[in-house]
């Protein structure tokens, strides 16, 4: 399994029973894909609907009907549409459980970084689309990325470098190595990957962390 | 009133340097008929304010405008699907103003009812607050946002009648009945035109009174036709053998 899809099949844990999502782009639309089905989750489109459902098959396929990325979606018994300034009532209004975010950084003080690359001074692309409503509004904010770039460099950092989304929001962060909820104090390990020690993981994460206890709980993925 | 048009006639009402709203997101619910015959029109200088850009990959929809280079302002929240627009930002040809969505929409929403502003904790502690008046109601900071107006809008709706009322279909209102409501003249593309009355006054999306002229767009079967052969394209979707 790689790093994306332990990431995915761990977010996807995150989300009870009952609660209206919203998934970002990128990895996070894959969470989607494992709920298991005694699970309802409500899931949000931003660009308009409630309870939508899966891809269509062939011919099921409606023009007037796609998801945030412009996808062909279906609608599921219970759904329903509004205009964007209803459905950013819904995000930014609170009523939304939860959101998963695709980050660039995240930092030790639930800081998020996931919609300016800087191109030159003041100039950046491609912008933030729904995510700051998002992490302003929604209850819960689960920020996934990989643990390190590609250059191994760390993305779990003690202060982001990119420009922000939003301060001090996100809720917890999980990567293919380790699962971190952000507390008043500061990170808490809460599970670590198997093959490896808390020590280990120390290495390849600029933040500072907590361990609740000796050990941190194994990294969980049932999906 | 039959506020029908051809659409050679609302073209003809653009110049350059206008501010143009265009309703849709990512290509879906887009007047692309509207969109193609403004991107043929030598008019240069426009700022388009649209909620996201083209549907991604470009060489549809709003791709069109930037692709012929009409475009000399973008206003939006997201605009890195259509490559041409990432090109002339790059290069310096365009210049993009970013809102977080839901402000954004806010502010055109304030534009067409009349408000003064959008006063939203959405951006506090981020860029977006940079240049912009702050408020503290209750102990919580709020960035006050100013209403938007375009000269003129495109809209993309189902049906409408000849009086301007229209009716949205599916998830593609999208952006399209905030926007009828805040330029000076409001042109929506629809599927089908059709005698008052024909639309059930509950199914009205968008009261008349905001559009002045209803111009043919696709019909509904071509539409279909054409969105199916893009998500195919995409991978979006399968083809299965019957």
């Amino acid at each position: 399994m790689d790093a994306r899809e332990r990431i995915i099949r761990r977010a996807a844990l995150e989300l009870q029973d009952g609660e209206v999502v919203n998934l970002g782009f990128g990895m996070p639309v894959g969470v989607a894909n494992c709920i298991p089905a005694e699970k309802n989750i409500v899931f949000q489109t931003e660009n308009g609907a409630l309870m939508f459902g899966p891809t269509p098959g062939w011919g099921d396929d409606d023009s007037d009907t796609a998801n945030a990325a412009s996808q062909p979606i279906t609608l599921l018994p219970g759904a329903s549409i509004f205009d964007i300034a209803t459905s950013f009532a819904i995000i930014r209004g609170g009523h939304v459980d939860a959101t998963i975010l695709g980050a660039l950084e995240v930092d030790q003080e639930g800081n998020i970084a996931n919609w300016a690359i800087p191109f030159e001074e003041g100039k950046y692309l491609p912008g933030m689309g729904g995510a700051m409503d998002l992490v302003g509004g929604a209850r819960k904010v689960i920020a996934v990325l990989q643990h390190c770039d590609k250059q191994g460099s760390s993305k779990v950092l003690r202060a982001c470098t990119l420009p922000i989304t939003g301060k001090g929001v996100v809720d917890t962060i999980i990567t293919e190595r380790a699962v971190f909820r952000v507390t008043p104090r500061g990170l808490l390990l809460e599970e670590l990957s198997e093959d490896m020690t808390v020590e280990e993981l120390q290495k390849i994460t600029d933040a500072d962390f907590e361990v609740d206890g000796r050990v941190p709980g194994r990294y969980r993925i049932d999906c | 009133m039959n506020k029908t048009a051809e659409i050679g006639e609302v073209i003809d009402r653009v110049q350059d340097g206008m501010t143009i709203m265009i309703g849709g997101f990512l290509g879906v619910g887009s007047p692309l008929n509207c969109l193609e015959k403004l991107a043929q029109k030598d008019v240069k200088d426009l700022t388009v304010i649209a909620i996201v850009n083209s549907y991604p990959g470009g060489s549809f929809d709003l791709a069109a405008l930037f692709e012929r280079r009409r475009v000399r302002k973008f206003i939006t929240a997201h605009a890195g699907t259509c490559p041409e627009a990432v090109r002339a930002f790059k290069s310096g040809e365009l210049e993009i103003e970013y809102y977080p969505m839901g402000t954004l929409i806010e502010k055109i929403r304030a534009g067409g009812a009349g408000l003064g502003a959008v006063v939203t904790p959405i951006g506090v502690g981020t860029l977006v607050e940079q240049g912009k008046e702050k408020l503290t109601i209750g102990g919580k900071e709020y960035l006050v946002e100013l209403p938007l107006r375009a000269d003129m809008a495109f809209i993309k709706g189902y049906r409408a009648d000849t009086t301007g009322n229209v009716q949205y279909r599916g998830i593609s209102i999208n952006s399209n009945p905030v926007i009828a409501s805040a330029a000076e003249y409001t042109v929506a593309e629809v599927n089908e035109i059709v005698a008052p009355g024909e639309i059930d006054p509950e199914r009205v999306g968008t009261p008349g009174i905001f559009v002045n002229s209803v111009v043919q767009g696709y019909s509904l079967p071509q539409q279909q036709e054409i969105y199916r052969r893009m998500w195919t394209k995409s991978g979006y979707l399968r083809e299965t053998i019957a």
